[in-house]
């Protein structure tokens, strides 16, 4: 051991800094707002725009609250999966649809199935700037209290749908009240 | 077939450079002559294949060959020919392919020009060459092959990224690439004396003109890449502290410390463990570049396509030649002698503290662009570490380092006089305090940043003006004898550091004085900026080769004089549909007038208003000046005769100088 | 997801000039500039909410000229951002238990540097300090005799 020594072991701690690096996935933002009570919010419902949809709706069950939109892609991609979801009947299913055209959405509604409890219409996304929503579709589990428990960023997949959601849902509706 | 010829040229190269891993390092150890010249023709083979590679990919860009998949990824039939070309290195697996023709090259031009360094020498620092080619050359044809085909063959292109179509681009990657590359002759320099256990005067000697070359392409890579960027991405910065240009500027940093460095140890014999571990540092750096570039742990604008399996690679590939290396310094390092005397005010002195000055910026820079990555890692959540992190940390830490600059080159070797040093300094403190004071009273805007940064540009430009001026005086002759006489290290070395200050002017100055304004304007509507009247005239419809754009047509004028007609453009790319704004510029000495196009503001009502960025940047064209004053002085210094004296005669003034005895003969010289 | 990481850098890398947001007050105007200057846009992550064209860049934009407009001071339009979007949005890191290494380094790293400058400065001055020996005179007298010869035959080379 000597001094000369130095430099090679801050060059090996920097190299397994670097593999671990690897592994991370640089352009995922993990929300504040995790943990934390979901945003108030209330706006008209998209399919009733008299009636309005808040954050007390949500609150007594446990929740999925999916962001939309009919001008986004990835929501097209996801959408299956949640029309799945709803079948199963294991939890409502919230929708938010975000900075859209309300006929765009109920047409796209019409085409592509409709798994929502109710959907709240957030014409001009301030509900969306309240909960950080950065990338359509985007996808938020509420507790029975109305907490954020989980969010999902992009369209879901089948693997993030079984082996991360539905595991969670089943450990959040067997929390004691 | 063409591309199989490619690929095939490739292939042989690895072979190639296996054997000339293996064979000379052999040849050294035995001394046997032939093995050990062997080095020198496979040196020249490998750059003979590696063009006629890089041609084949040429020939299938240049044909439109789509049934290769990366001609296909990243070109387009309707792509103007010169893109077409320039495209090789348009994406990874091409500009990987660069990258080991620059190093077979650097190969190539140590077989040539490097017979003063001794047979055994030359052929140790070409074999370590063999094994780092031979590293990249497995990842170019394992993991990135740029001559893999497509079948069914596409029926056209996917097009160039279309913000890469620019004439930037045929210049910028070969110049860094040359610049990281080379740093790989330092580091082989390095790692052959450490085999032979042997660093010395003489040593440094050889090394300094492949590390100053490769200094120089770097800096002017880096240099490229900044005005590509002021004028491409429309946002009128020069410098966004984005990882990737960190990951440029790191190997820079390093590599200026190795120059310093490397001087001190030609010239004194000292600072031989750091010269050598700065040597593999510098080409670690630009190694850990490579690795951030390609393998997508930072979130870049430049990075590549990038893909875990590839990053993995070249993490792989980082470890081990950066690992053995360093390995290799722990064992022989303590072998190495040599201790040199100076005093607190002392050229090596200050040479020491500019080194520790870079170094302190260099680890600023690589931690501010490895927190991010270093919290997550450990699960401490997300962070961005950005401009005003980095403009905030570093301006503090270079300053001391360029207020040493002007003092440095005026002190002698190992023991200065402070007060014949600060007399000679007198106009340098006026003039640097001079401008400091008047221009914020002449202009009526200042601070304390754009005074520091005035003061600093006109001590170190006085002060290297006045040094070079009495080293002529100190000539014998005439004037025009003394001129030619004076080595051109010495001009090399007042022209970078005269380059510094032309930079750090043009910094202070365009980043203290710029206006900018963004505005909706409507044909007829004018903007008075900096001075300047911009009337907007509204916009016609272009056809481009392979875009259509929207230019608009803005008539400067001043004190009612017309100064120019700048032509913005708003390009839609017909391949991709990709929309980019091509600003237009006047770039005059005294300032750039810029001009950006936007958006159409109200398409629906028909106006014909757009909304136009406007700048005006004094003294911004200094940035690139001094940028290209670097470089230039960089290659006028590779080229002094001193380094080019032949091995016999090196070692002789070697062994009198400074290898024997450098410490017994200060005392008595100083005495 | 890398078509989809292409499709956004399609989007980011166009500068607009969208809604440029119209203050009375120059000094608003400024820390306007500033604030949006300093904080990223998640959509196109390598761009500050001043340079990026994307709609939620946009949307920020708006939020904080009509916070600033209502009397919003810096911290809190800067707390509202790192609300919704985390630390991650601040170019300029907040100084925590997390961040402290990062600030602080610097200022470590001139220490070290200076500390090592000092100790090997005063290292090598010791080295001057010793007596030479006399054995030592006479072999350095040798050796600068050598010296000097190699100086002429090299002149006259």
């Amino acid at each position: 051991m000597n001094r000369f020594m130095i430099p090679l072991f801050g060059f090996v701690a920097l190299v397994v800094l670097l593999a671990v690096g690897l592994r991370l996935n640089p352009h995922e933002v993990p929300s504040p707002l995790i943990d934390k009570q979901a945003p108030a919010f209330s706006v008209p419902q998209l399919r009733d725009p008299q009636v309005q949809l808040s954050d007390r709706s949500l609150l007594g069950k446990v929740t999925l609250l999916n962001v939309w939109a009919s001008w986004c892609g990835g929501c097209r991609h996801e959408h299956p999966l949640l029309v799945e979801l709803a079948a199963r009947h294991k939890l409502p299913i919230y929708g938010l649809d975000y900075k859209d055209e309300s006929t765009n959405a109920l047409a796209w509604l019409t085409q592509n199935g409709d798994p929502y409890t109710a959907i709240g219409f957030d014409a001009l996304g301030k509900v969306g700037l309240d909960y950080g929503v950065y990338g359509v579709p985007e996808t938020y589990l509420l507790d029975r209290h109305g907490v954020i428990r989980y969010k999902h960023t992009g369209p879901l997949s089948r693997d993030v749908l079984e082996d991360t959601l539905l595991p969670l849902i089943e450990r959040l509706e067997h929390e004691p009240a | 077939m063409i591309p199989e010829l490619g690929h095939f040229a490739l292939i042989l190269m690895l072979c190639l450079a296996v054997i000339q891993a293996l064979v000379p390092l052999i040849g050294a150890a035995r001394n046997d002559v032939a093995l050990m010249r062997s080095a020198r023709s496979l040196a020249r083979a490998q750059f003979v294949l590696g063009a006629i590679s890089i041609a084949a990919l040429g020939y299938a860009f240049a044909y439109n060959d789509f049934s290769v998949r990366y001609v296909a990824e990243h070109s387009n039939s309707a792509l103007p020919i010169v893109y077409r070309i320039a495209a090789v290195w348009g994406g990874h697996e091409g500009s990987m392919l660069l990258w080991v023709l620059m190093l077979s090259g650097w190969g190539m031009a140590l077989s040539l020009f490097g017979g003063h360094l001794g047979m055994a020498f030359q052929a140790r620092v070409l074999a370590v060459m063999g094994w780092v080619g031979s590293g990249f050359l497995s990842f170019l044809i394992f993991t990135s092959n740029p001559f893999e085909r497509l079948l069914p063959a596409a029926f056209d292109g996917a097009d160039l990224n279309p913000l890469l179509q620019d004439p930037a681009l045929v210049i910028h990657p070969p110049m860094l690439y040359m610049g990281y590359v080379g740093f790989s002759v330092a580091f082989c320099f390095a790692i052959a004396a450490l085999i032979e256990g042997r660093v010395d005067a003489a040593w440094a000697r050889w090394a300094r003109p492949w590390t100053l070359a490769a200094w120089a392409s770097l800096t002017l890579g880096i240099g490229l890449g900044s005005w590509w960027a002021y004028y491409e991405l429309g946002w009128g910065g020069w410098w966004f502290w984005d990882p990737v240009e960190n990951a440029s500027f790191m190997p820079w940093l390093a590599g200026t410390a190795l120059l310093h460095s490397l001087a001190v140890t030609d010239k004194r014999g000292g600072f031989k463990h750091w010269t050598v571990l700065l040597a593999i540092l510098t080409f670690a750096l630009s190694l850990l570049g490579t690795f951030l570039v390609r393998s997508g742990v930072l979130n870049s604008v430049h990075a590549f396509a990038t893909d875990p399996a590839r990053g993995m690679f070249v993490l792989v590939l980082l470890g081990a030649v950066t690992g053995i290396s360093l390995l290799l310094y722990a064992w022989r390092a303590p072998q190495l002698s040599g201790n040199t005397v100076f005093a607190f005010f002392s050229r090596e002195a200050l040479l020491m503290a500019n080194n520790l000055l870079l170094l302190a910026a260099l680890g600023t820079v690589m931690l501010g662009t490895l927190y991010p990555l270093a919290l997550d890692a450990f699960g401490f959540g997300k962070i961005s570490v950005g401009p005003p992190y980095f403009n905030t940390v570093f301006v503090p830490l270079m300053a001391p380092a360029i207020f040493l600059m002007a003092i440095g080159p005026l002190c002698r070797w190992r023991k200065a006089e402070l007060p014949a040093v600060i007399h000679r300094l007198r106009w340098a403190l006026g003039s640097g305090v001079a401008l400091a004071l008047i221009t914020p009273m002449v202009t009526g805007h200042g601070s304390f940043w754009i005074s520091l940064g005035l003061f600093l540009a006109g001590w170190l430009a006085v002060s290297l003006l006045g040094d070079l001026y009495a080293r002529l005086l100190n000539q014998n002759g005439s004037w025009p004898v003394r001129i030619v006489r004076l080595p051109r290290a010495i001009y090399g070395m007042t022209l970078a550091h005269l380059g510094i200050a032309m930079f750090i002017l043009g910094a202070t100055l365009s980043g203290g004085y710029s206006h900018e304004i963004e505005q909706r304007m409507a044909p007829g509507d004018l903007v008075e900026l900096g001075g300047y009247t911009f009337t907007f005239q509204g916009v016609t419809p272009v056809m481009g080769e392979n875009y259509r754009a929207m230019e608009g047509r803005v008539l400067v004028s001043r004190n009612g004089q017309p100064v120019t007609e700048l032509h913005p453009q708003k390009r839609r790319y017909l391949v991709q549909d990709r929309v980019m704004t091509e600003a237009s510029i006047d770039a005059g000495m005294l300032r750039h007038l810029y001009v950006a196009l936007g958006d159409e503001a109200d398409p629906e009502s028909n106006t014909g208003a757009w909304s136009l960025r406007l700048y005006y940047k004094p003294f911004v064209q200094w940035i690139w000046l001094g940028v290209l004053a670097m470089a230039a002085g960089g290659m006028l210094a590779a080229t002094d005769r001193r380094y080019r004296v032949q091995r016999a005669a090196a070692k002789k003034s070697v062994t009198s100088n400074t290898r024997l005895a450098s410490p017994l003969l200060e005392q008595v010289t100083s005495s | 997801m890398n078509r989809l990481n292409t499709a956004m850098a399609a989007l980011c890398l166009s500068f607009c000039t969208a809604a440029t947001a119209a203050f009375s007050d120059t000094a608003l105007e400024a820390r306007f500039k500033t604030l949006t200057s300093e904080l990223r846009c998640l959509v196109c992550q390598n761009q500050t909410i001043a340079d990026s064209n994307a709609a939620l860049a946009i949307d920020l934009r708006n939020e904080v000229e009509r916070m600033l407009q209502a009397g919003a001071t810096d911290s809190a339009i800067v707390d509202y951002m790192v609300a919704r979007y985390g630390d991650f949005v601040l170019y300029r890191p907040p100084v925590k238990s997390t961040t402290l290494l990062l600030w602080a380094a610097p200022a470590l790293f001139l220490g070290v540097g200076l500390g090592g400058w000092l100790w090997l400065v005063r290292a090598s001055r010791r080295t001057v300090t010793q007596e030479l020996t006399a054995e030592e005179q006479t072999r350095a007298q040798s050796l600068l005799r050598e010296r000097a010869q190699l100086h002429t035959e090299g002149h006259r080379a």
